[in-house]
């Protein structure tokens, strides 16, 4: 029965099949067993300036479930978004990651809570990694009381303190300096642990990350520059924006990698090779190669700066949560049908969760003044007069 | 009555300048809000923020001394440091190291940033051998990419560090506006009260000696609308060493304003470890017939017109009013009701400065109180010129304040 997998899968899962070690006879309660797998990447790694990680990937049943039900979670979550959004119910800005769900899983795969993640605007699934949870997105979305900045902030300003989650960063390269701040307070406190600030293809070209980049590489920080490259920015493609769109190279004296986004695997290994890298010789460049289905916002269409047919073709050949699902099947670790109960049951999560994100009330119109200024100043925020404008509105 | 008057000296001591006769000592950490006392009997000696400006022993003879000349707030007067505790001279630029030294020795969390603020010394001597006694990554020098490194202070702060992020020049820092608009102001709010971001940002500004257009701008004209930050200026040594200290032990960002002329300014201060009030106002001269609000260096030449104003006959009251976001409106509600006059003196550009905000604030909250429209004072709108005759008359000087006062007075 494996066979028939075998043979319907892509050239380039041909390395799937080989699996080199063995995998369970009977299907045990997969979700508790950590046997160890060995998979190698889709592709091998692209180095600059050090020596690239190994292509096989140590992972185990638990961990390759655990991916397929986070990025199903993700990708049923942004979905989720757009329609919500097409009703009006989310408002401004919305920018929707699915297609890139690999990036923030293999990340979180290879990192504990304590390494620090920022990251820009398309911030829904990173802080779904972070262990945000469903409820707080919806109701931040939506703008209501139970959302994880109360309301305020929105769909660009995401934020987890508890689990170093930094942000949410709506002006583009603003939060790479904020995350070599994070390293620097890092390397400060002495935690051996890293940050990583992710920034995407157009930010690539900001002044103020090569500024950032060359005090990192001056001071030794364990930052490592993550380039989400979707290879769009915006409406603009890379090769129109870039001069040399070789992101992992741009760091000329600083190490580089590139990695296939789209493989989960590939990025959690990258990972783990990068925060060992910056805690001992300094910041590191990752190149994630992966793309976004949707448009740049809910506002874009998505399709007039590219191919309806690169968009399928790339879904077909690429898609991070076919891959991981391959690999569950062929190395027999669930049946087709425990992995759609597994999608069917993330389907119906993320629809009790919008019905209870709805619910959930609007701010109060006191929480207009509260959080301007941290207590001290008293929690209401003064203008150039210091009236204490209250809450009490018209 | 020595129970008022130990609520009064204890206020006076945290909003004072020491140029005031007394300051006793014990009461010097007390805090200003337990005094309670606002009662003005006639020809007053207790102020309205509680300042203190008679002796123990001779108050009116004080009071009235005080009406017939004018005191500079320059507080080389011997007479004002012989009577308390004696304190230690210095220049201001070494008050603000002072200041910084002993924060940066209370709370290891408190590290410099900024262009040569480290080997170097400073380029106004204000972080002077503090690397060698702290070491590189307390004391850090940054290259020349204000942007980032206001960012990565900022960033810092988000985890708990207690940078003090240095300009080298205020204008600089408008390459890291961005920065300190959307990340240091907002993230307190945006993320919904989970992140403070306790970073200090200073750096001399104002118009220097021929420095020319670009070296002499007023950032805080542009400063004063971001949310969520505050904005202190400092005008004398002792201010400056209390503005750094509160400004380092606040939870919220704080941008002190220094000037390029004043580092040298000379004054006794005391021994002991004091704050100034972030949000206060300090009154430099009490008065009876107009208000004079102002700041950091049109102070001085607001109290150098006030010495002609005095001979004139007129008693002006003059505020240093420190806090520029938020103001302080109660000192300067105080002052308002009294004289109902008033004249604002600023170095700011007259469009969009802080005399404007100012205006219309007073003008807002205290519209019945006023006998006369507001006068502003505040520098041409044109950029700093070079040669020295047409930048003397870009700032306001003494000789149009007595002008004004004259006109305000009529």
């Amino acid at each position: 029965m494996a066979l028939s997998y075998l043979r319907s899968s892509s050239s380039r899962s041909v390395n799937l099949l080989k699996p080199l070690s063995s995998s369970l006879p009977l299907r045990r309660p997969i979700s508790t067993d950590t046997t160890p797998i060995t998979v190698e990447t889709s592709v091998p790694f692209t180095s600059h300036q050090c020596d690239a990680p190994s292509r096989s990937v140590e992972t185990n049943p638990k961990e390759l479930l655990t991916f397929f039900r986070d990025m199903a979670l993700m990708r049923r979550m942004e979905i989720a978004a757009d329609s919500l959004y097409k009703a009006k119910l989310i408002r401004g800005f919305c920018h929707l990651y699915d297609g890139q769900e690999a990036v923030a899983v293999g990340m979180e795969a290879a990192v504990t809570k304590k390494d620090c993640i920022i990251t820009a605007y398309r911030d829904h699934c990173t802080f779904i990694g972070r262990g945000g949870t469903l409820l707080e997105v919806f109701a931040e979305l939506m703008g209501r009381q139970a959302g994880c900045s109360k309301g305020k902030g929105g769909s660009m300003h995401f934020y987890k303190k508890d689990s170093n989650f930094y942000g949410g960063h709506g002006i583009v390269g603003a939060q790479v300096p904020l995350g070599c701040g994070l390293a620097f307070a890092q390397k400060y406190s002495k935690d051996e642990t890293v940050t990583f600030a992710l920034y995407g293809d157009g930010a690539a070209n900001q002044g103020q990350l090569f500024e950032a980049l060359n005090i990192s590489a001056l001071w030794d920080l364990p930052a490592i520059l993550v380039c989400e490259n979707n290879h769009y920015g915006m409406g603009t493609a890379e090769w129109r924006a870039a001069k040399s769109p070789a992101y992992y190279k741009r760091g000329d004296y600083v190490p580089g990698l590139k990695v296939d986004g789209m493989d989960a695997l590939a990025v959690k290994q990258a990972c783990k090779f990068a925060k060992e890298h910056a805690l001992k010789n300094g910041p590191i460049i990752l190149e994630m190669d992966t793309y976004r289905y949707h448009g740049h916002s809910m506002s874009d269409p998505g399709s007039t700066y590219r191919t309806r047919d690169e968009i399928s073709g790339v879904r077909q050949e690429r898609d991070p949560i076919e891959r991981i699902r391959k690999l569950i099947l062929s190395h027999d670790l669930a049946t087709e049908k425990e992995l759609k109960d597994i999608e069917k049951e993330v389907r119906k999560e993320v629809d009790d969760t919008i019905t209870q994100a709805k619910e959930s009330p609007m701010p109060e119109p006191s929480e207009l003044f509260t959080n301007v200024y941290a207590k001290g100043l008293g929690v209401e925020s003064f203008g150039a007069d210091r009236k204490e404008v209250r809450a009490t509105l018209p | 009555m020595a129970a008022i008057f130990q609520g009064v000296g204890a206020a006076a001591t945290l909003s004072s300048s020491p140029s005031n006769s007394f300051v006793p000592k014990k009461f010097l950490t007390s805090p200003r809000r337990s005094f309670s006392v606002r009662k003005v009997p006639s020809y007053v000696v207790v102020r309205s923020d509680g300042s203190v400006n008679f002796d123990l022993n001779s108050k009116s003879r004080r009071a009235q001394q005080l009406v017939a000349n004018a005191v500079a707030t320059k507080a080389d007067s011997s007479a004002a440091s012989s009577s308390s505790n004696p304190g230690h001279e210095l220049l201001l630029f070494e008050a603000l190291r002072e200041g910084l030294e002993e924060e940066m020795e209370r709370d290891p969390r408190v590290c410099v940033m900024g262009e040569d603020v480290g080997h170097y010394g400073g380029s106004y001597k204000v972080t002077k051998d503090l690397a060698k006694k702290f070491g590189d990554l307390r004391v850090l020098d940054t290259p020349i990419a204000e942007n980032s490194f206001t960012g990565m202070g900022i960033g810092a702060a988000m985890t708990g560090l207690r940078p003090v992020v240095e300009g080298m020049n205020m204008g600089f820092l408008l390459l890291a506006f961005n920065q300190i608009s959307n990340n240091c102001g907002m993230l307190h709010y945006t993320s919904g009260g989970q992140f403070t971001i306790p970073i200090v940002i200073r750096g001399p500004g104002g118009v220097g000696r021929q420095l020319g257009a670009e070296h002499s701008q007023r950032l805080e004209s542009y400063f004063q609308s971001i949310p969520g930050i505050q904005m202190v200026a400092c005008s004398t040594p002792y201010n400056a060493k209390g503005l750094m200290k509160a400004a380092i032990r606040s939870e919220n960002p704080v941008i002190l304003f220094e000037h390029v002329l004043l580092y040298n300014l000379k004054e006794r201060i005391p021994d002991e470890d004091y704050i100034c009030n972030l949000e206060e106002a300090e009154m430099v001269r009490p008065g009876e017939h107009v208000t004079i609000l102002t700041y950091s260096r049109m102070r001085y030449h607001v109290m150098q017109a006030a010495k002609t104003l005095v001979n004139k006959g007129y008693d002006p009251e003059v505020i240093d009013i420190r806090s520029l976001k938020p103001f302080d409106l109660y000192t300067i509600g105080n002052s308002v009701k009294k004289t109902h006059r008033v004249l604002i003196v600023e170095e700011c550009m007259r469009t969009g400065g802080i005399g404007a905000s100012l205006t219309a604030a007073i003008t807002e909250n205290f519209n019945d109180y006023l006998d006369a429209p507001i006068m502003c004072l505040s520098s041409q709108d044109v950029p700093t010129p070079y040669a020295g005759t047409l930048e003397e008359w870009t700032v306001v000087q003494p000789a149009q304040i007595v002008t004004a006062v004259e006109q305000l007075c009529r």
